[in-house]
């Protein structure tokens, strides 16, 4: 089938009047004669003839029924999460997403707005930062959030830069067990400034005077809950700062990682209302206590007055930034995820309360009524102590990928391979998108394989 | 008198809470209750708002309603490509079979996600005429810090390790030095001549065996089209360095020239710039990389591969690793993709056409009224000056404040750097000839508002939500977060 898109003969070669564009050739013959030229190409003049109008090779236009179509096609052969039951977790996460979320944040005085650098005509973009801000410190127990960075691995990355920064020191120590990702984006951002970074068991982790920051996931990548008060204060102990990148989701019945003293605590707000959609777009969560605030990434909205005595929102503390500062900014960051902050907040505010509460207990519970029973089958163990959240490790009689294929054929998602770090390992996530019902189908597809 | 109409959004989430209010309905528990951990472990508060659904929809409208956008404004904010973003680009990345994929699911299961990002790496590497391409990059500026951590292992790599210095012309956005600094390069500012292009003179001055690269914005922030750039090119290689190119104003050069012919050996683009993704408010953006064969070795991890039929995610062989949690912003990907396959090679072109033609009959119909410090044919945007304007009384801030007046975004001000008063007016390909007509007629009366009115003119806007807003207070006395104790 062939594009049948209207393609009148125009005053240019290859004239194609696409429905995104008004222009017809009339009126850009109107435009060019107010120009004093005959042709669009004249405007290119500057562009070295040689260079000029290369042949370009790409597929004819297609209609939008056209497109639809295509995409179908390409959507089809993706297995989504919501087509059966699914236990994968591991840093991007299953979650209740309440309807009203999507047609919030597609209107688009939200979608197609840009960053408020105009306050007086961004005010709703700036009050939601704001309630952002406001949230995302309730939910991690810290004094000031900023408008978000662009994922959980970034924040948690530009978190030990910041805290190098604050310490005056040049050696991080990541806990090996937060995220294999989260630790390898810290690596390629420190890989230039002459920042080391090393590996340290939290159970016993030796900081040196040298150690700008101990790097701490909470629960950690496995699912665990850490000693998180011995940890912040074993790096308080050596002067350094304690990092902990959090689920936001945890935070419905969890301690805070303010109550113990953290740092800075990063997370990443994919749980938070937004789609799993292959990895992004998500939108990264950063909160720090206020003595840090000018060492702070990204941007900041702040209450303020109009002259006429009016409360609104601006952005604030720019002289951290880079449109100010340039080479001596905090970070690089311009354009983050402000959409995704404004779903991360829409789904805080429905949530609410209560809400998120009952996300996490239902998340807890599924989770421990799978572990227990899995860990009944024959083969099968649990073999990491510890109370847990949402995730847990389950060790296999055999290898998990071929567990996880012959889940698959039953139309189960099963967990993460994590055979690399725990013999015959699975990463399981269970939430309360789980019913009873898909939990017991996995335990009952599990038994059969030995 | 007690008022209905609009939804009111004065009062903030945590303000308006009422115990016992609840927005969502969570079902109940269908497992036996296990036994919880330590209390010591739990928290006791959670302060979070109890509000309805209503209030919640209610709310987040009315904030909406306070914005302007594309949609409901001309938003001529220059360098940031304000285009109409395509409703069918939103309705495919929400897609089920896209928006319900989990990035660590096993490749089998998601052959048509990665087949639609293995042809978008064709298409930009197509575009830009560099023709290795990495998608995992999350905006501009994330781009940028990928090409130039490249440009740094590829010194390191020839052993070069005395290459610590990146050239950046004085109109560079502020991502490029502050891009380069985090990739632990030196930064030297190269000037701009007479014409807006970059100096040869100081670029010469820098070209030696300390000399990374450079960072060429093309066109330029000034709207301009560097007539120099391939003498650029071959003076930064000559000395042994690379060049980055900044996508950010690729619009203006779709179709008409590609990157990598010119001599630029590495390029991110903004795919919520050109490629017509929303911008969301502040993103998501995305910044792919397009990079030349010699560098492709160290792209960012990971691209998309063919393998026979199928394809899979790899790690180019030196790469610099990994930059984002997972394979990029796939959402804002698939926007792009339908964006680039519903244009086709001839649409593409008709964007760069159109985008340039009504930048310069914006230009042509202002001249006279603002000075042109850089008075020649323009790009996909012009550079104005309000030094005229300022000389009887307003500032270019005063202008842009104005303008909202008239229901027209303002400009990008006092940017670049080295324009005085600047007023960057980007209107794009996809605005009409009666807007643009509508808005030179504004920023006329305008003009002639600071002569009759000058007042008028310095104290608006006067018709937004919030007047001018005291942007001292705010960074004196910061208040970042709500707290009750802080309520009247």
């Amino acid at each position: 089938m062939t594009a049948t898109h209207p393609n009148t003969p125009g005053l240019n070669e290859g004239h194609f009047q696409s429905h995104y564009i008004p222009n017809t050739t009339d009126e850009q013959a109107e435009m060019l004669a107010a120009l004093g030229i005959d042709s669009i190409d004249r405007l290119f003049a500057d562009i070295p003839e040689q260079f000029r109008n290369p042949a370009l090779d790409l597929p004819a236009p297609l209609s939008e029924l056209e497109i639809q179509k295509e995409l179908a096609g390409m959507a089809a052969k993706n297995r989504p999460l919501g087509s059966g039951p699914s236990f994968l977790g591991a840093g991007s996460y299953d979650h209740f997403i309440p309807a009203i979320i999507k047609p919030l944040i597609i209107r688009g005085e939200f979608l197609t707005a840009y960053t408020p650098y105009q306050a007086e005509a961004s005010q709703g973009t700036l009050q939601v930062i704001y309630e952002f801000q406001t949230l995302i410190c309730n939910l991690y127990g810290m004094e000031v959030a900023n408008a978000g960075m662009y994922d959980g691995a970034t924040s948690l990355a530009e978190a030990a830069l910041m805290a190098c920064r604050v310490t005056k020191r040049e050696k991080v120590a990541l806990a090996d067990s937060i995220s294999p990702a989260y630790s390898a984006v810290i690596r390629t951002y420190c890989q230039s400034q002459d920042i080391a970074v090393e590996t340290v068991d939290p159970s016993s982790p030796e900081l040196g005077e040298e150690t700008a920051c101990i790097v701490l996931q909470y629960p950690n990548y496995f699912g665990y809950i850490e000693d998180l008060q011995n940890l912040v204060d074993a790096a308080h102990a050596q002067g350094a700062l304690a990092v902990v990148s959090t689920d936001p989701t945890a935070m419905g019945m969890f301690q805070t990682p303010g109550h113990y003293g953290a740092d800075i605590v990063t997370g990443d707000g994919q749980p938070l209302g937004i789609p799993s959609s292959y990895g992004g777009p998500y939108v990264g969560l950063f909160a720090t206590k206020q003595e840090y605030i000018r060492q702070m990434p990204s941007r900041l909205s702040g209450r303020t007055l109009d002259k006429n005595g009016k409360t609104g929102y601006v952005l604030t503390l720019q002289t951290r930034e880079q449109h100010i500062r340039r080479e001596r900014a905090t970070s690089n960051i311009c354009t983050n995820e402000a959409l995704y902050a404004l779903a991360a907040t829409i789904y805080l505010a429905a949530m609410g309360k209560q809400g998120l509460r009952q996300v996490a207990e239902l998340c807890y519970h599924k989770a421990h009524y799978a572990a227990a029973k899995i860990s009944e089958l024959p083969g099968y163990s649990l073999p990491i102590d510890g109370p847990f959240f949402q995730e847990f490790v389950v060790q296999c009689p055999s290898s998990p990928a071929e567990i996880n294929r012959k889940l698959m054929e039953q139309n189960i998602l099963g967990g993460l391979d994590v055979s690399d770090q725990v013999t015959n390992g699975m990463l399981l996530c269970v939430t309360e998108m789980n019913s009873q019902e898909d939990i017991d189908a996995l335990v009952a597809a599990l038994r059969e394989f030995k | 008198m007690q008022q209905g109409g609009n939804r009111q959004t004065e009062k903030l989430l945590l303000e308006r809470s009422v115990p016992g209010r609840v927005g969502v309905v969570m079902p109940g528990l269908d497992v036996p209750a296990q036994p919880l951990p330590d209390t010591s472990l739990l928290r006791d508060e959670l302060p979070l708002p109890e509000v309805s659904e209503p209030e919640v929809v209610q709310y987040f409208t009315g904030l909406s309603q306070l914005n302007f956008s594309i949609d409901t404004h001309f938003y001529p904010l220059g360098s940031c490509t304000m285009k109409y973003n395509p409703k069918i680009n939103d309705e495919v990345a929400f897609a089920p079979g896209f928006a319900g994929i989990h990035p660590m699911q096993p490749v089998e299961q998601s052959q048509g996600a990665l087949e639609l990002l293995y042809k978008l790496q064709g298409f930009l590497g197509e575009i830009t005429g560099l023709s290795a391409v990495g998608l995992s990059t999350l905006a501009g500026a994330h781009g940028e810090l990928a090409g130039m951590l490249m440009i740094r292992a590829h010194h390191l790599a020839n052993g070069d390790t005395g290459r610590i210095k990146v050239g950046i012309p004085d109109s560079a956005h502020g991502t490029n030095p502050a891009s380069a600094a985090m990739a632990g390069f030196e930064v030297v500012e190269l000037a701009s001549d007479k014409d807006g292009n970059v100096d040869l003179a100081a670029l010469h001055e820098i070209a030696g065996p300390d000399l990374a690269g450079v960072m060429i914005t093309l066109p330029s922030t000034l709207g301009l089209f560097d007539t120099n750039i391939v003498e650029v090119c071959r003076i930064v290689h000559e000395a042994g360095g690379l060049v980055y190119g900044d996508g950010a104003n690729m619009n203006a050069l779709l179709g008409r020239v590609k990157l990598g012919d010119l001599g630029f050996d590495v390029a991110h683009l903004n795919l919520h710039k050109t490629f017509s993704t929303p911008h969301g408010g502040g993103g998501p953006g995305a910044g792919p990389v397009c990079t030349t064969s010699q560098l492709a070795p160290y792209l960012a991890a990971p691209i998309v591969t063919q393998n026979g039929w199928a394809y899979e995610f790899s790690t180019p062989e030196k790469s610099i690793g990994k930059l984002s949690g997972f394979h990029g912003n796939f959402g804002v990907l698939v926007r792009a993709y339908t964006y680039i396959r519903t244009l086709g090679g001839a649409g593409i072109k008709s964007i760069s056409g159109n985008a340039v033609l009504n930048a310069n009959y914006m230009m042509n119909a202002l001249r006279g009224v603002y000075h042109l410090p850089y008075d020649r044919t323009c790009m996909h945007e012009a550079v104005f000056s309000a030094d005229w304007q300022k000389e009887r009384g307003s500032s270019g801030l005063e202008i842009a404040k104005r303008l909202l007046d008239y229901g027209f975004h303002a400009p990008t001000m006092y940017f670049p750097l080295i324009v005085h008063e600047a007023l960057m007016i980007e209107p794009t390909e996809s605005e009409t000839k009666e807007t643009i007509d509508s808005f030179v007629q504004a920023l006329i009366d305008i003009d002639r508002e600071v002569t009759e009115n000058t007042e008028l003119v310095n104290n608006a806007p006067h018709t937004t939500p919030v007047a001018r807003l005291d942007e001292a207070k705010a960074a004196r006395q910061p208040d970042l977060r709500w707290q009750p104790e802080a309520a009247d």
